[in-house]
């Protein structure tokens, strides 16, 4: 199978399972799902870091780190705004 | 060092699930924390997979960008208000595009630098590293397009929320045509950017027309339709990820890409029912047509009951169920946490409690609730329109504090009304409805409110924090 039918392959059943998924989360998490899945996004930390070492040129670097630093944002922040709202959800009593 | 490809697409794929898993424990309050951890696990597997798997050569940039980051971040989730909410979710949705673009743009510039060095075609390049140069290019594209979109629009429905600008919807036909020419040109350069990936400059055009489509998608959108525009952005910033990850052939960003895209779009179908209202409707800034509708005079003249303080306190002295309708005045006069001081003292003396929380009661979905989590409400207290309309028969008092169209019955009973068909909290049906309400002026939608004349309510004006602590004292002296 060529590799783009593959990867093709898994974006359509990632974005079926997402739905399966996020469908169930109830409306009272939803803001919290926002910033959690805010965070998730950041993943395109991955593709800036690569970038960023990849040492082509300083283009290539500076391009890299400013992205690094974007992501960075998205994903440190993500998850511990998250963290505190979700600590904030008690039970009665 | 390099990781053998195998492991590392495993260990990306650990990283997968683990995102998974991380959504899946937030479909219960309780699980919820230990899943945003795994989330966050996931996340610091990726990136040291990634780090430890490249020959990284730039270890200053790297650092220098991760520290930089992370500190910024770190530091706004401590200091943000959970009213702010809306605001840091548009700002971090438009981070997430901006990276995604960024990225896209250099492994452009690295596949230029590297088809250069070896004497080959861009087009060869990439077929030689194992990828499809179409695949490659047209993913490069879709980044640089939804990545500059998602960022400018989300620069600006920031500026909006935080009132930087007027929240109010900018419309004007020749806003229209300038968003039509971006629109086009955008189009245009990308055809040259597919023709020509090797003159760079076609991508980062096409970035700079993405950020103005962003600017002209947003500037007609109002503030009460700011919740749809939110949760619209936070899935471009998922797909822009994803198509990321095809420009990298990478299967974690699209993984990780196509949950968040999935999980904006439900959430914007969200958005849209509870107002009643189609996604194109928001997007072209358009209200539905007012009719003729009766004025505010009409519908209020002699049929307005003020009550006094003592008066209500009498009502909730003989009530047992008792349900508070919360909207996001409630949060704007700071008055969550002398509503749950009521709530407390009305259970205390074995009233039974409850909140009933309209989708679109905050400013994003799910904002109201996280504003009465943190006054303390106990999240079981919580619930949904459609729950407690089944019961509200039973309700003795119903208390609105900061709502207004969220519980106007000319959503269901009047078809000319601007809100027609929007789904409501049926407070009416409850035995009396008690208003605290500065006085009658109109919410977002610009109405009136016939609820306010109706036979079983009562109206409180006041400011919302000063009129409950006002009827607590009331309670603890009777």
């Amino acid at each position: 199978m060529e590799l783009f039918v593959l990867l093709l392959t898994i974006f359509v059943l990632a974005v079926f399972v997402g739905f399966e998924v996020i469908t169930k989360v109830p409306p009272t998490l939803h803001t919290p799902l926002m910033s959690g899945s805010n965070a998730i996004s950041g993943i395109t930390v991955v593709g800036a870091l690569i970038a960023a070492g990849s040492g082509q040129t300083i283009l290539v670097s500076i391009l890299g780190f400013i992205a690094v630093v974007f992501a960075m944002v998205n994903v440190v922040g993500g998850f511990m705004v998250t963290h505190r709202m979700l600590a904030m959800f008690r039970r009665k009593g | 060092m390099d990781l053998d490809p195998n492991l590392r697409n495993v260990l990306y794929l650990a990283a997968a699930v683990l995102f998974m898993f991380g959504i899946k424990g937030l479909t219960h309050p309780r699980t919820a924390v230990r899943g945003n951890m795994l989330g966050a696990l996931g996340m610091l597997t990726a990136i040291v997979v990634t780090l430890i798997d490249k020959q990284m050569l730039g270890w200053g940039w790297i650092i220098g960008g991760l520290a930089l980051g992370s500190g910024v971040g770190a530091y706004v989730a401590i200091k943000i208000q959970m009213t702010g909410m809306p605001q840091l979710v548009a700002l971090y949705n438009g981070f997430g595009g901006i990276a995604s673009a960024l990225v896209a743009g250099a492994v452009l510039h690295g596949w230029i630098h590297g088809a250069a060095d070896d004497g080959l075609s861009i087009f060869e390049l990439i077929e030689n590293g194992g990828q499809s140069p179409t695949q490659a290019v047209v993913a490069t594209m879709a980044s640089g397009l939804i990545g500059g979109i998602t960022f400018s629009g989300s620069v600006l429905a920031f500026a909006k929320l935080q009132q930087l600008i007027s929240g109010n919807p900018i419309t004007n036909p020749l806003l229209k045509i300038a968003n039509g020419l971006c629109t086009i040109g955008a189009i245009g350069v990308a055809i040259m950017l597919f023709m020509h990936p090797e003159q760079v400059g076609w991508y980062w055009a096409l970035v700079v027309l993405s950020l103005f489509v962003g600017v002209f998608l947003v500037l007609p959108i109002g503030g009460a339709d700011m919740p749809v525009v939110i949760t619209l952005l936070n899935s471009y910033s998922g797909i822009a990820a994803a198509a990321t990850g095809f420009v990298l052939n990478n299967t974690v960003l699209i993984i990780a890409g196509s949950l968040v895209g999935a999980s904006g779009l439900i959430l914007t179908k969200v958005m849209c029912v509870a107002m009643n209202r189609s996604l194109t409707n928001v997007l072209f800034g358009v209200m539905a047509e007012v009719g003729v509708g009766p004025s505010s005079d009409e519908i209020y003249a002699g049929k307005v009951k003020a009550a006094s303080p003592d008066e209500v306190a009498m009502l909730f002295d003989t009530a047992r169920k008792v349900l508070i309708v919360p909207g996001y005045g409630m949060a704007a006069a700071q008055a969550q946490h002398v509503v749950r001081d009521l709530a407390n003292l009305l259970e205390s003396r074995g009233v039974e409690v409850e909140y009933g929380i309209h989708p679109v009661a905050g400013r994003m979905p799910g904002h109201m609730n996280v504003l009465l989590a943190e006054a303390d409400v106990p999240y079981d207290q919580l619930k949904e329109m459609d729950e407690v309309n089944a019961t509200m028969e039973q309700v003795d008092v119903a208390l609105v504090i900061g709502a207004n169209d969220t519980v106007n019955p000319s959503a269901q009973e009047d078809p000319t009304s601007p809100i027609a068909g929007m789904p409501i909290i049926d407070v009416g049906k409850a035995r009396t409805v008690v208003v605290v309400k500065r006085s009658l002026s109109p919410g977002f939608a610009g109405i009136p409110n016939p609820l306010f004349a109706a036979n079983n309510t009562l109206m409180m004006f006041g400011d919302g924090k000063k009129a409950v602590l006002e009827l607590i004292a009331a309670l603890k002296a009777g």
